[in-house]
């Protein structure tokens, strides 16, 4: 959720449109927009802003025009084209669509449903296992647009048992962090331990000495695959 | 009418910043995500599904869980009732 997306979207105008007016009129459907959801959505039909990064024209025949469209989580792209009729005086609708990104997986990685199929049957049946970790990406990847907060060995074990991860635990961290922001906390190996709302702004986290950094609110990782180094014995980390 | 052009977020890099500097962490903790075993590789592992026009998103999502042997698979995107190819992504974990 949240993460932005990217669209192959085919237009159609309602009357022929020239090529400059349609371009100025993409121009200026760029950046923040307003946009109200449609008739038949999911979610309560507020007015909202939803930003669209880049539309580019790939194509104009007659009344279909075939666009390019990068935007946030969250935007309607029927009633983006909808929008776009109205502004142009002559209507428009969405007459096809196809989502070619979603944060970092992007068309190009995808895999259809047979290789998919492919990859498990070869390991299934004694083979290799190299097609399968083709297919399937670790969960960070896919938490990879979110901000990072990076935590110390020591510190793992408390998250996974519940606590919230305070800045003494931190041992690097993504710049630009605002808080109420949903950072992921990671390990030094790079494995998601959690995710959590930021309590403090990136520059808090570097040069606080103590209190709580992150809020957590799902934790991932299962116990008992770091120390719980709170625990009488003494561990022994051989690091910090 | 704000025309100033952002850069999608997957484009943007967000820099990372040392609290503690050269911290090492212990190999024999953990693993590297891309360096599970592969049981736990999957179990924790995201498929990027291209999904076809006909199959909703629920039934991918069933058939990867049956492809997988997975219990927990859920999906991370649907289009709006009645569209065209598109592509979403399934996921599972736990």
């Amino acid at each position: 959720m949240g993460a932005g997306k990217e669209y192959v979207c085919l237009m159609r105008l309602h009357e022929k449109v020239e090529e400059d007016r349609l371009k100025e009129a993409l121009s200026m459907f760029t950046g923040d927009i307003y946009q109200v959801p449609p008739v038949r959505s999911a979610i309560s039909r507020k007015l909202r802003i939803r930003t669209v990064y880049r539309v580019d024209l790939i194509e104009v025949e007659g009344k279909d025009v075939l666009l390019k469209i990068a935007c946030s989580g969250g935007t309607y792209i029927r009633k983006y084209c909808y929008d776009i009729g109205l502004f142009l005086g002559v209507g428009a609708h969405m007459q096809e669509l196809r989502r070619i990104r979603v944060g970092p997986f992007s068309e190009k990685e995808s895999f259809t449903l047979h290789e998919v199929y492919r990859a498990f049957k070869v390991l299934n049946e004694g083979g290799d296992e190299k097609d399968v970790r083709k297919v399937v990406k670790p969960v960070e990847y896919a938490l990879s647009s979110l901000p990072k907060v990076y935590m110390l060995d020591s510190a793992v074990g408390s998250i996974c048992n519940g606590a919230d991860l305070a800045v003494t635990g931190i041992a690097k961290l993504s710049e630009g962090i605002r808080r109420g922001d949903l950072v992921t906390m990671l390990t030094l190996k790079g494995e998601i331990v959690a995710l959590g709302k930021a309590l403090m702004t990136s520059e808090d986290m570097m040069e606080k000495e103590s209190g709580i950094a992150v809020d957590v609110e799902r934790v991932i990782m299962e116990k008992g695959l770091y120390p719980s180094i709170w625990k009488g014995k003494k561990h022994k980390l051989g690091y910090y | 009418m704000i025309s100033e052009q952002t850069l999608p977020p997957w484009e943007t890099e967000r820099r990372l910043v040392d609290r503690i500097e050269n911290v090492t962490t212990n190999p024999a903790y953990g693993s590297y995500p891309e360096d599970r075993v592969l049981s736990r590789y999957i179990k924790f592992g995201v498929i990027c599904v291209d999904k076809p026009k006909g199959p909703t998103s629920h039934q991918v999502t069933d058939m990867v869980r049956n492809i997988t042997g997975v219990d927990h698979v859920g999906h991370g995107g649907t289009l709006e009732a009645g569209e065209i190819p598109q592509y979403q992504v399934c996921y599972r974990y736990c």
